[in-house]
């Protein structure tokens, strides 16, 4: 038998996801508010909503005391550049555990998802010393590096089971119709594929940009992102609550915006053969 | 040209040998149709031809030439796929002409022979739709299609139809048969289903655990059966098998008799027996009658006008020129 939707149960569905939909959101909310209050404002008790002086001052003084260019700079070549670097390795990697398995196929899966329960602090000294030994520490390269192996396993992971939906028939057909093998990937496989390709991209990007471990441990000055922006202005100087959230608004705004405009992608990658 | 030549040909996979050692030889514009159950190795040995799987051992030659370690797209050969395999990001008019781009012909040749395909298989008014847009009949079209347009030495055909709803299924089989009246090419059908390949065949091979039972046309196979297994699986409803008491009397292990060789009375004949259940299909009617001393039923085909019900005594009487007699190995005796 069918549910019967009827209008109560759907105003209740609504209401609930909504509830549910601020909880989340809210910590965001009260960040990007606060840091449009004074310092006295934003430890105000109780606690102000929208009746404060709105200002702009955080922002000015952020923006005068370091330099966030450099810092955003630093995240975009950092997320970018593993992202891509990633891809490079895992496409050809997914690709041949799909289409052409082995009996260990399985295995290697599970052991590079294993990689993934290791605590990052319990590698933290060795790759450190590595660092040092290599000349990598506080280096763009450096961390792309960290950040690309760090992230490889899910995107191998997910580009796999996108690629497992693509059935092999297709590729056969394409094989009798004369296809070689690099117009097979051309023509066929990667066009089909895309969608898939585009959402394990925008996941990475975003993982890779609010990595904290990695970015906070190897980095000075230098090569540091926005994650190290808003680390400078938590501790050292007090309690700064709204310069802290000025620092933080700005840091999250590239992504946000990012994955505000590619959400339908995102959304559509990440339930890819859940819902056939 | 489409003459296919199997020498000696075998298929492992890891310790399993699926096709022991087999020899076939398919002529120029013959339809062929590969029957058997499933497991039985007809797709492996559609693919081996194909060139997608690798042979183990032994010869495959097209037309007279080795093609044995020759690259699928350069046999010479079309296939069609049980599930379409069509490009889903392409539109219909680009799925067809797909073979052509790749072959480098210009584009006015490609639109001239697409056009033509299309207009005999109905697709033109599709052309410009995408695959995910079209029935499941209209999408095996686009696929026969895209077979026609290379001109192929050959068709394969692995189950086309069998993702078809019953309806389809005929007007396609129709539609198929009457294509390769036109073409007069070399096809190899795969099928499980023994009535596809009665009435689309010049030629059955009938293939259990990859060993080929007998190769004839419909109706050889039909009257001639080689062993029991063949003369079960060919022919709607199966045969009847009898053997104890029942077949000593022919001198034989087992003998079988069609459902349609069998006549009734419900006075006097040679067997006697219970219907158990009947189907009336107005045309005919089949009887499934419990003798005692055989194990299963027995089928027989009667006239629509029969009108037997559970329970009824009747008597069964087979046509004496009609019954096979097989020995203790299962093979016929002449």
């Amino acid at each position: 038998m069918a549910r019967s939707v009827t209008t109560r149960r759907k105003t209740v569905n609504t209401l609930a996801a909504w509830a549910i939909g601020l909880l989340i959101f809210f910590p965001i909310l009260w960040t990007i508010l606060t840091s449009f209050k004074t310092e006295a404002q934003a430890i105000n008790d109780p606690p102000l909503f929208f009746f404060f002086d709105w200002t702009l001052e955080n922002y000015a003084v952020v923006q005068e005391r370091s330099n966030y260019m450099r810092y955003l700079w630093n995240s975009v070549i950092i997320a970018g550049g593993s992202t891509v670097l990633g891809l490079i390795i895992a496409v050809p990697a997914a690709w041949s555990m799909a289409f052409v398995p082995s009996k260990r196929t399985k295995d290697i899966l599970m052991w590079m998802l294993s990689t993934k329960m290791l605590p990052a602090v319990g590698v933290l000294y060795p790759i450190y010393l590595v660092f040092i030994e290599l000349g990598l520490l506080d280096t763009r390269v450096g961390l792309t590096i960290v950040l690309m192996l760090i992230n490889l396993p899910i995107i191998v992971w997910m580009l796999y089971t996108y690629f497992k939906e693509i059935p092999g028939e297709i590729l056969e057909a394409a094989r009798m119709d004369g296809a070689t093998l690099k117009e097979e990937i051309l023509y066929i496989l990667t066009p089909m594929a895309i969608p898939g390709i585009a959402s394990t991209l925008l996941l990475n990007i975003i993982l890779a940009w609010n990595e904290a471990f990695w970015t906070l441990n190897l980095t000075a000055a230098k090569a540091a992102p926005l994650t190290a922006f808003i680390a400078s202005y938590s501790s050292p100087e007090g309690l700064f609550y709204a310069k802290l959230s000025a620092a933080s608004t700005m840091a999250i705004a590239p992504i946000l915006i990012l994955g505000w405009f590619s959400q339908k992608q995102l959304v559509r990658g990440l339930t890819f053969g859940a819902v056939k | 040209m489409g003459q296919i030549t199997l020498k000696q040909i075998t298929k492992s996979f890891g310790d399993v040998q699926v096709i022991p050692p087999l020899d076939l030889q398919i002529e120029d514009g013959e339809f062929v149709v590969f029957v058997g159950p499933s497991g039985c190795g007809k797709s492996t040995l559609l693919r081996l031809i194909a060139g997608l799987e690798d042979t183990s051992s032994g010869e495959i030659s097209i037309d007279g030439r080795d093609a044995t370690e020759v690259p699928p797209a350069k046999r010479g050969l079309a296939m069609v796929f049980q599930s379409y395999a069509l490009y889903p990001h392409m539109s219909v008019r680009k799925n067809i002409a797909f073979p052509l781009r790749m072959a480098g012909l210009d584009k006015a040749e490609q639109d001239k022979k697409v056009e033509s395909a299309a207009s005999v298989l109905n697709l033109t008014d599709y052309l410009e739709r995408r695959p995910g847009q079209l029935s499941g009949g209209q999408r095996q079209r686009v696929a026969i299609g895209r077979a026609i347009v290379r001109e192929p030495a050959a068709f394969l055909f692995d189950e086309p139809l069998s993702n078809l709803d019953a309806a389809l299924r005929v007007n396609m089989r129709l539609e198929i048969s009457e294509l390769h009246q036109t073409l007069e090419t070399t096809m190899i059908y795969v099928t499980h289903d023994q009535v596809e390949a009665m009435t689309m065949a010049d030629k059955i091979v009938v293939l259990q655990a990859g060993i080929i039972e007998q190769v004839g046309s419909p109706l050889e196979l039909y009257h001639t059966p080689r062993n029991r297994f063949v003369a079960g699986f060919i022919g709607s409803p199966k045969m009847n098998f009898m053997m104890g008491a029942f077949s000593s009397e022919y001198d034989a292990t087992t003998i079988g008799v069609r459902p349609e060789h069998i006549s009734v009375s419900p006075t006097d004949g040679k067997w006697k027996g219970k219907v158990g259940v009947s189907e009336h299909l107005g045309s005919d009617t089949f009887l499934y009658v419990d003798v005692e001393g055989i194990e299963d039923p027995v089928t027989v085909r009667s006239s629509g006008e029969v009108s037997f019900r559970h329970g009824d005594m009747i008597h069964l009487t087979p046509d004496p020129d009609k019954i096979h007699r097989f020995d203790n190995q299962g093979l016929r005796i002449a």
